[in-house]
């Protein structure tokens, strides 16, 4: 059963060039499958939610994260707390909208992308689009709607990489049927 | 001390998972509609209890307790509901159900891309885990 028990749980680290590598396999698989930079950062997005919904529970359980009651706080935990378990870095969250909905992760470093250049003719592939996702849907399952993208990526010139996480609507709880 | 059974439902009330170590009586009642009556009563009581508490009401539903049992109840930010009935010399087993979630849920199920999410469980790791985790706490 060693399997089981994830290497984080042990307190050993995975390499993280193993991920970054196999990540860039799959991008790069992805960019031969699909015609265009559009339906290739859409699978990435959609991959990556289906691995947030599940991700999420590995989180709270590990990190025993009791609910957020405003979104400063749940910032805060994605980035000291998700990045910091998923893959070792703590971005800086900053650029808050005036009123409090939004704000943005700044990754100096994205592990994804460190041997990583992008081939001319991809200017609309979002390289990492894998982390929008994944932040989608680990936020709905705490019933957060959010809008993610990336506003900037190192691999397209920029200095830095931004994700800008907007807040749409908390989602309520169901009601079951025949209550109230 | 004994360890009646446990129930799991998911965010949206459907039921997950049940198993029994030690119940005694039967119900005359299919079990689909029990666990419906159940989630329909934890969800008043969630309801009921953040309405009337005086002070900040939130995750303030742990346990209740009968003259012949006591129903403990533990909720993730997910929504994710764990319900255990044990005796009543059992006291607070929130770690408890916690290490449930932690160390079987999340692992046998969470980590298992096989299993669906928000359907009744079907693994038999699961159970095999859950069982053995049950059995070897103190007040099974």
């Amino acid at each position: 059963m060693s399997r089981q028990n994830s290497a984080r749980a042990d307190g050993k680290k995975v390499s993280s060039e193993l991920f970054t590598l196999t990540y860039g396999a799959l991008v790069s698989q992805l960019v031969k499958d699909f015609e265009n930079d559009d339906a290739v950062n859409k699978k990435l997005y959609d991959m990556g939610y289906n691995i947030g919904v599940r991700l999420i529970e590995d989180l709270i359980a590990k990190g025993n994260v009791q609910r957020c009651h405003d979104l400063r706080e749940t910032a805060d935990v994605i980035a000291k707390l998700g990045f910091k378990m998923f893959l070792g870095v703590t971005p800086i969250v900053s650029k808050w909208s005036p009123g409090g909905d939004e704000f943005s992760l700044m990754l100096d470093n994205n592990p994804l992308t460190e041997f990583v250049e992008l081939p001319s003719g991809h200017d609309k592939l979002c390289y990492s689009n894998i982390l929008c996702g994944v932040l989608k849907g680990a936020l709905e399952m705490v019933q957060m709607d959010v809008e993610v993208h990336f506003v900037q990526d190192v691999l397209h010139g920029d200095d830095t990489s931004e994700i800008r996480v907007k807040f749409i609507k908390k989602l309520e709880d169901a009601i079951p049927a025949g209550e109230e | 001390m004994v360890v009646f059974n446990i129930y799991i439902f998911n965010r949206d009330g459907t039921f997950l998972y049940y198993y029994e170590w030690n119940r005694r009586t039967n119900i005359d009642m299919p079990k689909f509609e029990e666990f419906k009556l159940l989630h329909g009563m934890l969800f008043s009581i969630k309801s009921f209890v953040t309405r009337l508490s005086p002070t900040d009401g939130k995750n303030s539903f742990l346990s209740y307790q009968t003259n012949k049992y006591k129903l403990h109840f533990y909720e993730t930010p997910t929504g994710l509901k764990f319900v255990m009935n044990t005796d009543l010399t059992v006291g607070n087993i929130k770690p408890v159900l916690h290490d449930i979630y932690n160390k079987v849920y999340v692992e046998y199920i969470i980590k298992n891309p096989l299993a669906k999410l928000n359907e009744p469980i079907q693994s038999s790791l699961f159970s095999t885990k859950l069982d053995e985790l049950v059995k070897s706490l103190p007040f099974f």
